[in-house]
């Protein structure tokens, strides 16, 4: 269970980066979170045999992480943690599309490695680019910029309130599971019914800490809203960082760069 | 200020479940008082203490804070001067930051955002974690965690402070810390508690409760020697007042009813 406390640490160290003080970190949360939906939907939106044109949105993430002077090992791991999701997702496609699509010498690539390929590229961009956004707004920045940019205010706090106890639910998780650990021997002990048991233990204590919760915010006149210290401006820094990185965004979703380069040399 | 003023009368509670917690409980808190609630798991102290500032409303008899009655209607007012520190501060660090955490409070109360942040930051001074406002709650140790939850009810501004096991979980440096900042409050304070060395020490007053009803109130030191109601009341003496382990002599306190060990 090491390796899962550790994740978690690891978890509070990506909004400890948030509060550095950098141009970027300094940004409006509201530029940062609509410039980052841009990237995502343009990355998204480009057809599944894409990969050339896809390769230089990797100037967004990698300009802010130089100029937020995020650490890119840490960051890369991250993105690694949760890597078997995107390597999973495709897996198949080599499989089920086998049309050639262009060939290198001898070997011949299908569209099903292409589109692979593809989806791997998307997932490091749209990952990183959003480990970017949460290691330069924090989590409660990017929660209090979706609630100004008109989130549902339910969707905003949940966000808040999950994050916030991701912390606690994960200690007691831990101490069910060692709990079983230390009266199960070998095999004995850790089968599905033991789990689902486990889980329910776990869903119950999560409700009572849930009601608990509730009670002590009524108690300071919690209402539904949450209030907070810090006011957003938009200044013109804002606006040409969201501007800026949005046409350039448009830009590379209309015009496929490598392909221009290359042409330019052939 | 009557506004200290804790007034319950034949106060009766059942869980939904048919559990029955208060049986009948009546007592007044003066201003400035210092109580503590004693007694058995189960006995019915948590349920008495979420009855204080209306988290639970009585099914029969009444809570009267100063002189207001607690109804649905009077809630707001009544938890401004009613503090609640709960048992486990992480329910009640909610917030990403301590500093943010302490401001919650003010910040629903509508205060103008200059007196939000001087309130945050007399609270946080007061219980020494003026240095911790930037960390988020759940990298805190268990004494820091304690004493920012009490910051979150101090910055309320309330008269009255109730607290359920202020102690508990606590190694001994942060113990003895925390009872020094307790002993420093002016407030009229409200703990119920197992630690009956603290409650010798911080509260002049007791209140046994048994079975949902309270079976003695009146001195500490009386009634903490009184081997009898604290066997009934399913207690024991406090170290404070047993003989010596190594050398067997008496306690300094209660001195008449000890019967030497």
């Amino acid at each position: 269970m090491a390796g899962a406390e550790r994740a978690f640490l690891d978890l509070g160290r990506l909004d400890r980066l948030a509060y550095a003080d950098t141009p970027v970190h300094r940004l409006d949360p509201r530029a940062k979170i609509v410039a980052t939906l841009v990237y995502l939907v343009a990355v998204v939106s480009h057809g599944k045999y894409e990969v050339s044109g896809l390769l230089p949105y990797a100037v967004f993430p990698a300009v802010l992480i130089a100029q937020a002077d995020l650490p890119l090992g840490y960051l890369v791991r991250k993105l690694l943690v949760v890597a078997p999701f995107a390597m999973l997702v495709g897996a198949a496609n080599p499989w089920l599309d086998r049309v050639p699509l262009l060939s290198v010498g001898p070997i011949t690539v299908t569209g099903g490695w292409v589109s692979y390929a593809s989806i791997l590229v998307r997932f490091v961009l749209t990952i990183g680019a959003a480990l970017v956004l949460v290691a330069t707004t924090g989590f409660y920045g990017v929660c209090l910029g979706l609630r100004r940019l008109g989130t549902p205010r339910v969707m905003a706090v949940q966000l808040l309130l999950l994050y916030r106890y991701l912390f606690v639910l994960a200690d007691e998780a831990l101490c069910l599971v060692r709990a079983r650990g230390l009266r199960s021997f070998g095999r004995r002990g850790t089968g599905v019914r033991v789990y689902g048991s486990l889980v329910g233990h776990l869903l119950l204590r999560t409700l009572d800490r849930a009601r608990r919760i509730h009670t002590a915010m009524l108690c300071r006149g919690f209402t539904g809203e949450f209030h907070s210290l810090r006011t957003l401006r938009f200044r013109g820094a804002d606006w040409a960082f969201l501007l800026g990185w949005s046409a350039l965004f448009v830009v590379l979703r209309l015009v496929n760069v490598p392909r221009l380069v290359g042409a330019l040399f052939v | 200020m009557s506004h200290h003023i804790v007034e319950v009368t034949g106060l009766e509670f059942t869980y939904p479940d048919g559990t029955p917690a208060l049986a009948g409980v009546s007592f007044r808190i003066t201003h400035g008082e210092s109580v503590a609630v004693v007694g058995a798991n189960g006995a019915g102290k948590s349920t008495l203490l979420l009855h204080l500032n209306g988290v639970l409303v009585p099914q029969k008899g009444a809570v009267r804070i100063g002189e207001i009655p607690l109804t649905r209607q009077t809630l707001p007012e009544i938890r401004k001067t009613v503090g609640m520190v709960f048992q486990d501060p992480d329910d009640q660090l909610f917030m990403p930051t301590v500093y943010e955490d302490v401001a919650f409070g003010p910040l629903n109360l509508a205060l103008p955002p200059d007196e939000v942040e001087r309130r945050v930051r007399t609270a946080l001074e007061r219980v020494g974690a003026w240095d911790l406002r930037n960390r988020p709650p759940h990298r805190l140790s268990g004494g820091e965690k304690r004493a920012v939850a009490i910051a979150t009810v101090l910055a309320m501004g309330p008269d009255i402070l109730v607290m359920d096991e202020p102690t508990s979980n606590l190694d001994p440096r942060a113990r003895r810390r925390l009872m020094d900042l307790l002993a420093s409050f002016e407030h009229t304070k409200i703990i119920a508690t197992h630690d009956l060395d603290m409650a010798l020490e911080l509260c002049h007053r007791t209140i046994v409760v048994h079975d949902g009803r309270i079976t003695r109130d009146g001195p500490t030191a009386e009634m903490f020697t009184d081997d009898e109601l604290l066997e009934r009341s399913g207690l024991e003496r406090p170290l404070g007042l047993r003989a010596c382990p190594v050398c067997g002599s008496l306690p300094m306190a209660g001195l008449d009813a000890a019967e030497g060990g």
